[in-house]
């Protein structure tokens, strides 16, 4: 399970998260929606502690980050492994091909045998449809695919969470499906995960939970279903309308 | 009439003793080249990229203290000659006991000048990596230094191999300056042929052509190895 309490982060005086209190079952899928600079990326990246918390718990299984102490670097980088991390704008490794971005984790990081970790990783790709491209770099692959290299690299780490920050707002429309269709595979699959995103059809089919941020805070959460059809909030009813038109 | 016809026969006549002296002094001058000249070049310049590194990171590293080394020493060496710095270390230290050989004094010289500016280089190629690969390296519990030698350092390296290649190609014609702390390389092999010979402008043309060539086939291998590390990006 995944817990996050009262998670504070600021960037001088600006403050982006104001007290985040949340938890995600394991197994379960959190959709984040929510304005530009409401602080989800931000959010997303204090689990991933690519930004370290002021304040707060986090807490996957028995690996706790409490930042009222002091954090060392190996228990970020204990906690940091149960978390996957997919990118916005993919950040694939451009010097490698893609069979060597899903392996360069276990590799480098796991010291995993390279022939174990080719055979993983070509297993991965097939999974996210991308058996025919493992040998290809990053620029011969469109969007779509080069997002799902992505999520095959996460995966290889095999993550106890996986996170997506907005994973298909870079695409071209007609590439969005394929990213999302492996997303919801991997929530079928049981993957607990916390996805930031504003494909609602995706957040109505497969999120146990919405949450939508405003100002660093959760301001509703809910069932999709509930929470789309009657949000109880003003603000959340404003942000929906806005997201329909 | 009478004048021109008399330069044309002291020309024929000249010419044989030029070949003649090009013959003798061409396996000496090559000689100075393989012996002195590209070994230096190649060891100041291993060297110097070495300290360029150290450099670049110290000054990368957020740690005010290596900054301030850093930035002090790359400060020194662009901000005196080749020539002074060289002759500090030679004669100025050889005065006060510190008695270093022709060839290692050239070495640290040419390693110290090849390690500031090449640190510069370097930086801005470490820079120019976008901040999303060092995020991705640690979303993959990547540690700073598997990042940094793993991801960052081979995509930097592409970036720097233009600016590096004139740096390494201006150390081959830089280490003619090795002749005035004796170090009988190249151009100082050509100094003593004139000597012997008084034929300046034939033996410095000579030795110009021959770090023509070495820079012509230097030049040859950065094609080659920009061609293959920009296999990954886009044409
Ligand atoms: N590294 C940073 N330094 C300063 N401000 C930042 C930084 N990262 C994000 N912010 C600010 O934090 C706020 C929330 O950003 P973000 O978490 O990216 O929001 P969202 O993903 O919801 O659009 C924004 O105002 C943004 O400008
Ligand atoms: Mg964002």
């Amino acid at each position: 399970m995944l817990s996050i309490k009262n998670l504070h982060k600021q960037f001088g005086d600006l403050v982006v998260l104001d007290g985040i209190d949340l938890n995600v079952e394991t197994g379960k899928v959190v959709v984040v929606i929510g304005p530009s600079g409401s602080g989800k990326t931000t959010l997303l990246r204090c689990l991933n502690v690519l930004e370290t918390p002021n304040k707060g718990e986090l807490q996957i299984n028995n690996k706790v980050l409490d930042f009222s102490k002091k954090v060392t670097k190996k228990n970020i980088q204990a906690f940091r492994k149960q978390t996957g991390m997919v990118f916005q704008t993919y950040n694939l490794f451009p010097h490698k091909t893609a069979i060597e971005n899903v392996m360069e984790g276990p590799v480098i990081v796991q010291n995993i045998p390279k022939q174990e970790a080719r055979n993983k990783a070509r297993q991965l790709l097939e999974k996210v449809g991308l058996g025919d491209k493992i040998d290809y770099y990053p620029y011969q692959l469109s969007g779509g695919q080069q997002q799902r290299v992505g999520i095959a690299r996460a995966l290889a780490m095999e993550p106890e969470v996986m996170l997506f920050d907005e994973p298909t707002s870079a695409l071209d429309p007609e590439l969005i499906g394929e990213v999302l269709q492996v997303m919801k595979e991997l929530a079928e699959e049981g993957m607990t995960m916390v996805v930031v995103t504003h494909e609602m059809g995706f957040a109505r089919d497969v999120a146990d939970e919405v949450i939508f941020m405003e100002g660093g805070h959760i301001i509703e959460r809910g069932h999709p279903a509930d929470m789309f059809s009657r949000p109880s909030n003003s603000r959340t009813k404003e942000f929906l309308n806005l997201l329909s038109e | 009439m009478f004048p021109l016809s008399n330069l044309i026969i002291a020309s024929a006549i000249n010419m044989e003793r030029y070949l003649d002296i090009f013959q003798s002094s061409f396996f000496p001058l090559l000689e100075g080249a393989l012996a002195r000249t590209i070994p230096l070049t190649l060891i100041a310049f291993s060297i110097g990229l070495m300290l360029a590194v150290i450099t670049a990171l110290f000054r990368l590293s957020g740690i005010k203290a290596l900054e301030i080394i850093a930035r002090i020493y790359i400060s020194i060496i662009r901000g005196t000659p080749l020539l002074v710095q060289l002759y500090i270390i030679f004669f100025g230290l050889g005065s006060v006991g510190i008695e270093i050989d022709p060839f290692p004094a050239a070495i640290i010289g040419f390693s110290l000048n090849t390690g500031a500016y090449a640190s510069e280089i370097i930086r801005a190629a470490i820079q120019s990596i976008p901040k999303g690969q060092w995020e991705a390296s640690y979303s993959i519990s990547m540690s700073y230094g598997q990042a940094l030698r793993r991801i960052i350092i081979p995509q930097a390296t592409r970036v720097s191999i233009p600016p590096l290649s004139n740096s390494f190609i201006s150390l081959v014609k830089d280490t003619s300056l090795a002749s005035t702390i004796m170090v009988t390389e190249m151009f100082r092999k050509s100094q003593e042929i004139v000597a012997t010979t008084y034929e300046p402008l034939l033996l410095y043309t000579e030795a110009a052509l021959l770090y023509w060539t070495i820079c012509f086939l230097l030049s040859l291998g950065q094609d080659a190895i920009e061609k293959h590390l920009n296999r990954y990006v886009q044409t």
